[in-house]
């Protein structure tokens, strides 16, 4: 070998013993097609997230403009005279079960009634007046002089009056005037009314604080989600309480103790086929066996959590197994050598380390069970339930059926309180991946 | 003459106790026709060997010789391995390991190990050490849980590097740091025999020489049995010295001896650097 040869350019071929060794080349074509091929693969995962980011935003765009408007109410500032013979009882004192026994409905169309002589008359239009307030106004009214009565009884107090959901969204713009009255949902008279007390900015939107404390309604005005958020809460509480011990003991079993043979084999294979059964078949099992041969209670938050239940728990028993895995096993080694039993070698070591993978896997499983609809059809929790459920048996629906029921309501002002749902839906959901990522870093440990 | 065998012969003068062998040593660990099969595989072949309490025994041998698989015999970490069987008989103090009643966590209480990568646990200095004697029920109370931490690291030689963070994780140490603190949390259980495992392998010269010295000092009140693939490290703790090749167990004897006039052609070959 000399050293003349060792600086030969490329592409020279001289004969010497040094050409037998080939060295890499640095430039050419090859490097080029090289460095072609990563530019082209890079600007194609841009060009991915770019599509995904695009969509992401189309989705939660529309959805928000569709529904931001959905946390606004609109209410009419009217003076209403509180007569004191109105509130008493027989004996002309006011008690607490004389203020209940009022009527404040006719209260209110009365001073309506005042307001628009020209309607009295005709029975056809005075029906038409009432219904530009919210059928349930009196209620909230009641609850106004209850809390305080002193200052309603015996003076002209001016009231904040909830509005119907048609005069609603004549606020919020929805309704187009230049449309011809027949195919309008608000006629020409109520328009005139409502200009009337607009002109006299007797018209205000305020946060609507009933979407969050109300149960559902057939009342748009009226319905509120906090219902299916309960039911959701408690229907999760079931799912988690049955699915983590049990999906974390198989997992902890199958991967430290199980011997590994034909059987175990088959116990993971069917595992992992069971995250893939769709979650309808979960929900006829569900019907059939909780309803049908146990006698559970329809439509209750603990038959809904059982079903999710079965459908999060291969997803746990996955995540939990991997987990386990990634335990390093020169941890197992350390333990079992100085004495530790295997039983106190996974719970003091092994389930330890794997807790944060286990925690994670969880949450992403209680995630899919708060989306997860189909199921709960199956078992009743789809009705119509306008009560906030107090426990586990009594009857609830859950978000996304919520979602599910408003979509399907022919209501103008369902469809944005649709879009409400599904951004506190979305809003959970968040909050519970936020969670997870919490509890990872704080939970990791290094090894 | 080669080098490695220069740096051998060099570590046997350096050796701090060439002992001759009395008659009075007490057999430790006795081994009868040890064979360990992995599925169809014979991995050791009717071992014969006997461990001398208070000695320091060095496995030797090529790698894949089964020098590591007889070691973990010894504690029975083989059991975790499904496919591994062992035949034959191990007696510690006479006492089979093998027999049906035996509690393997009692076993491993007696038989310590330190393995060939440093693993401590994900915990603190303090409860690393502390928590051999916890789960034995050593210690009654804090203070003989303090005590103990304390006794072990000073015979680890860790106390003077960690004392004042006893409580911080003990996987920030050093590696060889953290090798010493697995020495201490394996000797706070107090266990009879301490079996290791390449315990220097991973580590650099410095922190292997502070180790060799432990395991010197170690030998007085235990029994200690280490596998290595370092000659030299084999010649400077060791007082006998067996030598593995492909299963077989091919020659046994004082360290000493051993180095400067082996008996098989095998064993020459091997610690004159010519195979292995």
């Amino acid at each position: 070998m000399t050293d003349t040869t060792q600086h030969t350019p490329p592409g020279g071929r001289p004969r010497s013993s040094a050409d037998a060794i080939k060295r890499p080349v640095l430039s050419g074509p090859h490097l080029a097609r090289r460095y072609r091929t990563e530019r082209i693969f890079k600007g194609l995962g841009l060009g991915a997230i770019m599509v995904a980011a695009l969509i992401l935003f189309i989705l939660v765009g529309s959805i928000v403009s569709k529904g931001y408007s959905a946390f606004w109410q609109s209410y009419v500032h009217i003076d209403i005279t509180f007569e004191r013979e109105d509130f008493t009882d027989e004996t002309g004192t006011i008690t607490e079960e004389s203020l209940a026994r009022a009527d404040y409905f006719t209260l209110i169309r009365g001073t309506l009634d005042e307001l628009f002589p020209e309607a009295a008359s005709d029975r056809q239009l005075r029906r038409k007046l009432y219904g530009i307030i919210s059928p349930n106004a009196d209620l909230a009214l009641r609850h106004q002089v209850e809390a305080d009565p002193e200052a309603y009884i015996g003076k002209t107090v001016p009231v904040w009056i909830k509005l119907s959901d048609d005069i609603d969204s004549v606020v919020k713009g929805y309704i187009d005037r230049n449309q011809p009255e027949d195919r309008r949902r608000v006629g020409n008279v109520e328009l005139s009314w409502y200009d009337s007390f607009h002109k006299e900015g007797q018209i205000e939107s305020f946060f609507n604080v009933d979407l969050f404390t109300h149960g559902d309604s057939r009342e748009p005005e009226e319905a509120g989600i906090l219902g299916a958020l309960v039911g959701s809460i408690l229907t999760l509480a079931v799912t988690l309480a049955l699915s983590f011990p049990v999906g974390v003991m198989a997992a902890v079993y199958l991967e430290e103790f199980a011997p590994k043979n034909r059987w175990t084999d088959l116990i993971e294979v069917n595992i992992n086929n069971l995250a893939a059964v769709p979650s309808i078949v979960f929900g006829l099992l569900g019907l059939a066996m909780f309803l049908n041969f146990f006698g559970l209670p329809r439509s209750a938050p603990l038959v809904g959590g059982m079903v999710l239940a079965l459908i999060t728990l291969p997803t746990i028993i996955i995540a939990a197994r991997s987990a386990l895995k990634a335990v390093p096993p020169s941890i197992r080694e350390a333990a079992l050598g100085i004495g530790a039993s295997p039983l106190q070698t996974v719970t003091h070591h092994v389930l330890p380390l794997a807790m944060p993978g286990i925690m994670t896997g969880t949450i992403i499983g209680m995630a899919q069970a708060l989306g997860e609809t189909a199921p709960l059809l199956m078992i009743g929790m789809v009705a119509f339930i306008v009560d906030i459920p107090q426990g586990f048996t009594d009857p609830a629906t859950v978000l996304p059926v919520q979602v599910y029921i408003w979509a399907d309501s022919p209501e103008r002002a369902f469809t944005e309180r649709t879009s409400a749902a599904i951004m506190v839906l979305l809003g959970v959901l968040m909050l519970m991946n936020a969670l997870a990522v919490i509890l990872r870093k704080r939970f990791e440990r290094r090894w | 003459m080669n080098d490695g065998t220069q740096a051998v012969e060099q570590a046997l003068s350096e050796s701090s106790t060439p002992k001759p062998a009395t008659e009075t040593k007490h057999v430790k660990i006795l081994n009868r026709d040890v064979n360990v099969f992995y599925g169809e595989k014979h991995a050791l072949k009717h071992v014969d060997l006997d461990i001398y309490e208070h000695e320091v025994t060095a496995l030797i041998g090529p790698s894949g010789c089964g020098k590591s698989t007889f070691l973990r015999c010894l504690n029975r970490m083989n059991d975790v391995i499904d496919s591994c069987r062992v035949a034959g008989t191990i007696e510690i103090d006479q006492t089979d390991i093998y027999t049906s009643g035996l509690d393997v966590v009692q076993l491993r209480a007696r038989v310590g190990m330190v393995f060939q990568k440093p693993n401590p646990f994900p915990k603190s200095i303090f409860d690393n050490v502390a928590y051999g004697p916890r789960i034995h029920g050593t210690a009654q109370n804090k203070s003989e849980v303090e005590e103990i931490v304390r006794t072990s690291l000073e015979r680890a030689g860790l106390w003077k590097e960690v004392h004042d963070r006893l409580d911080q994780p003990g996987t920030g140490l050093s590696g060889g740091q953290q090798q010493r603190l697995c020495i201490a949390r394996a000797i706070a259980v107090n266990p009879e025999v301490i079996l290791m495992d390449e315990p220097c392998s991973a580590l650099d010269p410095i922190a292997t020489a502070k180790i060799e010295e432990l395991i010197d000092e170690l030998r007085e009140n235990y029994t200690i049995v280490i596998v290595t693939h370092s000659m030299q490290q084999a010649a400077r703790v060791s007082q006998r010295t067996a030598f593995f090749h492909l299963g077989d167990l091919v020659e046994v004897d004082q360290t000493d001896s051993m180095f400067t006039n082996p008996k098989d052609s095998r064993t020459q070959g091997y610690i004159t650097g010519r195979f292995g």
